[in-house]
């Protein structure tokens, strides 16, 4: 296969960044795009230049740190499929190929496609974990959860945290990741006693980080690489409401002895 | 309550009731249009005038001669502001969350009505602005005689080029209600994976109607199915 690509090139993070073209030959429809990347790198080394910088880690769709904007799209054309699980077969000969970083003010480009996601990584740190016994691991099934729920449970733990979701939502917004982690901790009895302060911190987390505000378009549901459902931002919209408005938490004040 | 109202979350909340609220008025003021239809009642005066002196004098002993209508105007565009006031504050966070924008982008999963939200919102607020000056106040309606609604509608829906006015901002009105009923569910949490086909349909045939209805009345003017009354 021949592809023309037009690459996001950017030396440093303030520096001014340009797209940069490319023709490439020789590409097997069998390779995964990074791999024609790869190939491209190699090229620009050969040649004395500097390499693409782009992230990946697992390269099986699991880890999420394959991230860019192929054609207008999050993690390529295929639906349900990272970078690194998008192969060349999905492009046709002769095909113009423009790459860019995800897009948003919270994500802040490190270099060429490479972004900073910590934005993320601070909305977990601020309500993502639940309290657990140390010492000895409990028994299994002790404690019995419901199918439906732990299932659903399970469909938002899916989410890898790439940032697809805010790479393609047109107003920025983190809602679909801050509600997948919200949620597969909120629907299970683990979750329940931060319940109410996860849903607040995090919710705070992520409107200080400036992403922007959902208006339902869908497109992150779309975007996303494990399918994750947009009906998880309802559910954290549900207890977000309840937590600020119907239960809310007010310091214990100090009680005397006697 | 405030600090709710500063998070992301609060906004989309007051948007997605507000926005009902609206929709609400708007699906009583089409069903009280309806009255058009109905023709005169025994004393010969026609039920969409008797309607609209009912709206007047509804209440009147607590709160006088038209004084409930202005109630529940004033209450309506204070909820307008609202609404408007924070799809503002929303669209400036939009603005600054994406600076940087995408060479190319494939938008596969969002409608043409959510797209248009912030477009068609502007066309119904310029819309309700002539609307007041045209059949409420009269002020750019030619002959307008308070009161005498059955008449003044009929010396507004002579003029070919109201009739599209009105067409135009029905439209607009349809487009927005079409994601703007499903959006309010899903912002309240009120879908389900499994119902959101039926829900997304039912937005879109509601608003459906709600057109319909409402361009029933010029388009009825407009071709002579509606007579005018004697005094045109
Ligand atoms: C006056 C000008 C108006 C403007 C500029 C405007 C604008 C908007 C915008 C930008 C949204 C957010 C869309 C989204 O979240 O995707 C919205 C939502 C909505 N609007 Fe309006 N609107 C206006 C008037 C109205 C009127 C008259 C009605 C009622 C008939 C209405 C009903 C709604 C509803 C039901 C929503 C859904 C709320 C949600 O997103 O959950 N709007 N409007
Ligand atoms: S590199 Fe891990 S998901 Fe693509």
């Amino acid at each position: 296969m021949r592809l023309t690509l037009y690459v996001w090139r950017q030396p440093s993070a303030d520096a001014q960044g340009d797209f940069v073209k490319y023709d490439l030959s020789d590409v097997s429809p069998d390779m995964s795009f990074l791999e024609m990347l790869d190939v491209l790198n190699a090229n620009l080394e050969e040649l004395g230049k500097e390499p693409i910088v782009f992230e990946s880690d697992c390269r099986e769709g699991i880890c999420g740190t394959c991230s860019m904007v192929i054609n207008g799209r999050a993690h390529g054309p295929e639906s349900k499929t990272t970078v690194c699980q998008l192969h060349m077969r999905s492009f046709q000969d002769g095909e113009t190929i423009y790459i860019e970083p995800w897009r948003a003010r919270a994500f802040p480009v490190v270099k060429d496609l490479a972004v900073d996601r910590s934005a993320f990584d601070r909305i977990i740190q601020a309500g993502g974990y639940i309290s657990v016994r140390t010492g000895s691991a409990p028994d299994a099934n002790e404690m019995p959860i419901p199918k439906v729920e732990s299932d659903l449970s399970m469909d938002a733990a899916a989410c890898i945290g790439c940032g697809a979701c805010v790479a393609a939502c047109p107003n920025g917004s983190a809602m679909l990741f801050t509600s997948a982690k919200i949620s597969h901790l909120g629907l299970v009895p683990q979750g329940q006693p931060e319940r109410t302060k996860r849903v607040k911190k995090m919710v705070e987390q992520m409107d200080d980080e400036l992403f922007g505000s959902c208006t339902n378009y869908g497109e992150c549901q779309d975007a996303c690489p494990k399918g994750i459902s947009i009906s998880f931002i309802g559910r954290m919209n549900k207890d977000y409401m309840k937590a600020k408005l119907i239960e809310v938490e007010e310091p214990r004040k100090e009680v005397e002895s006697q | 309550m405030l600090s709710f109202y500063k998070s992301t979350i609060g906004k989309k909340v007051v948007v997605a009731v507000t926005g009902c609220f609206l929709f609400l008025f708007v699906i009583g003021h089409m069903a009280g249009n309806m009255k058009v239809f109905l023709g005169y009642d025994r004393h010969g005066v026609h039920h969409i005038d008797a309607y609209g002196h009912f709206l007047r004098t509804f209440l009147e002993d607590a709160f006088g001669y038209g004084g409930f209508l202005w109630l529940m105007r004033g209450g309506l565009l204070a909820i307008l502001a609202l609404h408007l006031y924070t799809v503002m504050q929303l669209q400036v966070l939009k603005a600054k969350a994406r600076p940087v924008d995408y060479k190319k982008q494939d938008l596969r999963a969002s409608t043409f009505s959510a797209r248009t939200m912030m477009l068609g919102g502007f066309v119904i607020l310029l819309f309700i602005v002539f609307h007041l000056l045209h059949l409420t106040l009269g002020t750019v309606l030619e002959g307008f005689v308070h009161g005498e609604v059955y008449a003044n509608l009929h010396r507004a829906f002579r003029s070919p080029l109201t009739v599209f006015m009105y067409i135009i901002a029905m439209a607009a009105l349809g487009l927005h209600l079409r994601h703007g009923l499903w959006s309010f569910l899903q912002t309240l949490g009120l879908d389900n994976p499994d119902r959101n086909k039926c829900i997304r349909l039912g937005a879109a045939g509601l608003s459906v109607v709600i057109v319909l209805g409402f361009l029933s009345v010029p388009l009825a003017i407009y071709f002579g199915i509606l007579i005018p009354p004697a005094n045109l």
